[in-house]
């Protein structure tokens, strides 16, 4: 299991944005050359991702959804299997049989992930029953956006959580799109956390973007659901950068929006104030970006160097 | 042995299997409220009742299936299965093998289906086929209080999702069933009445009109032999080609409509492995392809009748 504890520092976490960045330029750019089939991308939430990720405990479970790179790599995932999994080839986390869209790590506490919208949100309460009757420590964060918010099984997750007190940490990546659609058409209200109170749960906002609020944020509502074993509604306010799959030209997107969201970029945000602070000089964060590119390029030769799966393995892995 | 209502028969299958293994529970619409004694005997953890929420019922049962508990859900009437349909489907039925086999889903889903109440085409609507087109899902379907327990315990100990559906025009007509340890496997066929004539191929209620046909058939001179089905998939394709290969002549028979049935996938493999064994064409009778109606005669025509069955085997074996 990773060591999440001690706490990832605001360096730590920068490197781990870095890598999710990159991780998701390396598929945009391998999409692009035909290499490397399209995916969501997570661009622009890297540090709600990061952030929520890194205050959580080994034992803690996260589920999460098609756009689940940040969660994945801050939990420890290796990159190499995780592109030889989005090619779908034998050494993926899933043998490839997953692909980007819904890669689980059990070893990693990552379990479960849905690409059907909302199907995290219908599996957490179960999982979370299981943590609590079988007197398991850890809590269950599931990761899911503001579209899952719109469905109805939205209202019966939280609904039930709440009425049997179940440890879900609800973590909504609010990244104001849903696949083509932007959530102002979809939603009367910019927030989702504001919804808690009618289950008579907890619920706060934090901005998205900022890594190290969102730690804190995540921190705060972690130990409630830790405490109380009650659920906990936690909004990551953030922006979908990228389109919704690769390749995506956004011809549909307002550019004054993502003109403004793109200038608070989570990871120029914190370099700038790792900078700024003295924690690190601009040299240093660009060798830093060069080390973490170099690995990548590695993890995508390895991906590239993995066999297909056997034609068998369509069979296998049906029934238990 | 004890007489029991199949209603009944889930119900000491389900405080057997709660005793013997501490990890299953069970939940679903009114489940604390119909079953009292299990409530008391296991407490409120392990008996709960639910909202009325089939999502989230059948979605919190997959995901503690995959996490270390049994599940065995009551989602009432089949139809309401509608709504359960993403956790059963996409993640019950696809995330094992999606996940490389990282996870399985030991659950069970309870749900009553077929006429005999009057309720309409909203609460009587058999679904089973959808079931067994999708991967990874298992479906049983028994006909006798005997099978309700004992495919019911073998569902529970299943380490894969299944549906388990119950005849509303079974439920609470008594039968046999063994006290203590009955198991009685999935796939594996019951011949309900051998015959050497004409093979009737049936689950659930309509098994019982098969074996009403085949007296009436009998006083004919012609000689039924009627094969109860227990569990749909996996499917006992050995015992019907078997019936077959002896009898020459099939017919098919359930309440869910003819269309796209298990009758079809039944018919297709006599066709496809008993062809020339086939002394005349397969005959599938079936419910039509139209909403169940609330209306008694309706509702009771809707299913094939013994008179049905007879008349088409009698077709068949002159």
């Amino acid at each position: 299991m990773p060591a999440n504890h001690p706490l990832p520092d605001e360096l730590a976490l920068f490197e781990q944005m870095l890598r999710v960045r990159a991780y998701e330029e390396t598929i945009v750019a391998g999409s692009a050359a035909g290499k490397v089939p399209g995916t969501c991308t997570s661009v622009g939430q890297e540090a709600a991702g990061v952030g929520v990720v890194s205050a959580l405990r080994a034992e803690d479970l996260i589920l999460t959804n098609h756009r689940s790179a940040a969660h994945l790599l801050a939990r420890g995932a290796d990159p190499g299997r995780l592109l030889a999994e989005v090619m779908g080839r034998r050494d993926g986390y899933c043998k490839g049989k997953s692909g980007s869209l819904h890669i689980s790590v059990k070893a990693l506490g990552v379990i479960l992930t849905s690409t059907i919208v909302g199907g995290e949100l219908s599996l957490a309460t179960g999982v979370a029953l299981s943590q609590k009757m079988l007197g398991r420590p850890g809590i269950v964060a599931c990761f899911f956006g503001d579209g899952a918010a719109c469905e109805g099984i939205f209202h019966e997750s939280l609904n039930l959580a709440a009425v049997w007190q179940l440890p879900v940490l609800y973590v909504c990546e609010n990244n104001q799109w849903q696949a083509f659609v932007h959530r102002r058409e979809t939603m009367h209200r910019d927030h989702v956390s504001e919804r808690a109170a009618s289950y008579g749960m907890e619920g706060a906002t934090v901005d998205g973007n900022d890594v190290l609020a969102v730690q804190r944020a995540a921190l705060e509502a972690a130990e409630r659901v830790r405490a109380g074993g009650r659920p906990f509604l936690l909004e990551t306010y953030t922006y979908r950068s990228r389109g919704h799959f690769e390749p995506d030209d956004q011809a549909y997107v307002d550019a004054a929006e993502r003109a403004a969201w793109l200038a608070r970029d989570p990871i120029d945000l914190a370099r700038r104030r790792l900078i700024e602070s003295g924690r690190l000089s601009a040299a240093a964060a660009d060798a830093l970006e060069r080390r973490v590119r170099d690995h990548l390029a590695a993890a995508l030769a390895y991906a590239e160097a993995s066999p297909y799966p056997d034609a068998a393995e369509m069979l296998t892995d049906v029934y238990a | 042995m004890p007489t029991l209502t199949p209603f009944d028969a889930v119900g000491a299958a389900l405080a057997e299997e709660m005793r013997r293994d501490p990890t299953v529970l069970v939940f679903g619409e009114g489940v604390a409220t119909k079953r009292q004694d299990l409530l008391a005997e296991f407490g409120a953890a392990r008996v709960r009742n639910t909202p009325l929420a089939e999502g989230i019922i059948a979605g919190t049962a997959a995901g503690a299936a995959a996490t270390g508990l049994r599940p065995v859900i009551d989602l009432l009437f089949a139809p309401f299965l509608t709504y359960a349909m993403d956790a059963l489907v996409n993640s019950a039925g696809k995330l094992r093998f999606v996940s490389g086999g990282q996870f399985s889903f030991p659950l069970v889903t309870l749900a009553m289906t077929g006429g005999g109440w009057g309720v309409g085409a909203q609460h009587n609507h058999n679904l089973e086929a959808w079931f067994v087109h999708s991967p990874g899902l298992k479906v049983a379907m028994p006909s006798t209080a005997a099978d309700f327990k004992g495919l019911l315990k073998t569902a529970i100990r299943d380490e894969n999702p299944v549906l388990f559906f119950m005849d509303i025009g079974l439920l609470y007509q008594p039968g046999e069933v063994p006290a203590g340890e009955h198991l009685v496997p999935f796939g594996q066929a019951r011949i309900a009445r051998g015959g050497n004539d004409v093979s009737l191929v049936s689950y659930g209620k309509t098994v019982h009109h098969c074996l009403t046909a085949a007296e009436t058939l009998a006083q004919e001179g012609i000689d039924a032999e009627v094969i109860d089905l227990r569990s749909l998939k996996p499917l006992d394709e050995a015992a019907i080609l078997a019936s077959v290969e002896k009898t020459g002549r099939l017919v098919v028979v359930h309440e869910a409509a003819a269309r796209a049935g298990l009758g079809a996938e039944i018919a297709a493999l006599a066709g496809e492995k008993a062809f020339a064994r086939l002394r005349a064409p397969v005959v599938r009778l079936g419910g039509p392809d139209a909403p169940a109606a609330a209306s008694y005669p309706l509702e009771q025509a809707f299913a094939p009748s013994a008179e049905a069955i007879a008349a088409a085997a009698r077709r068949l074996c002159t």
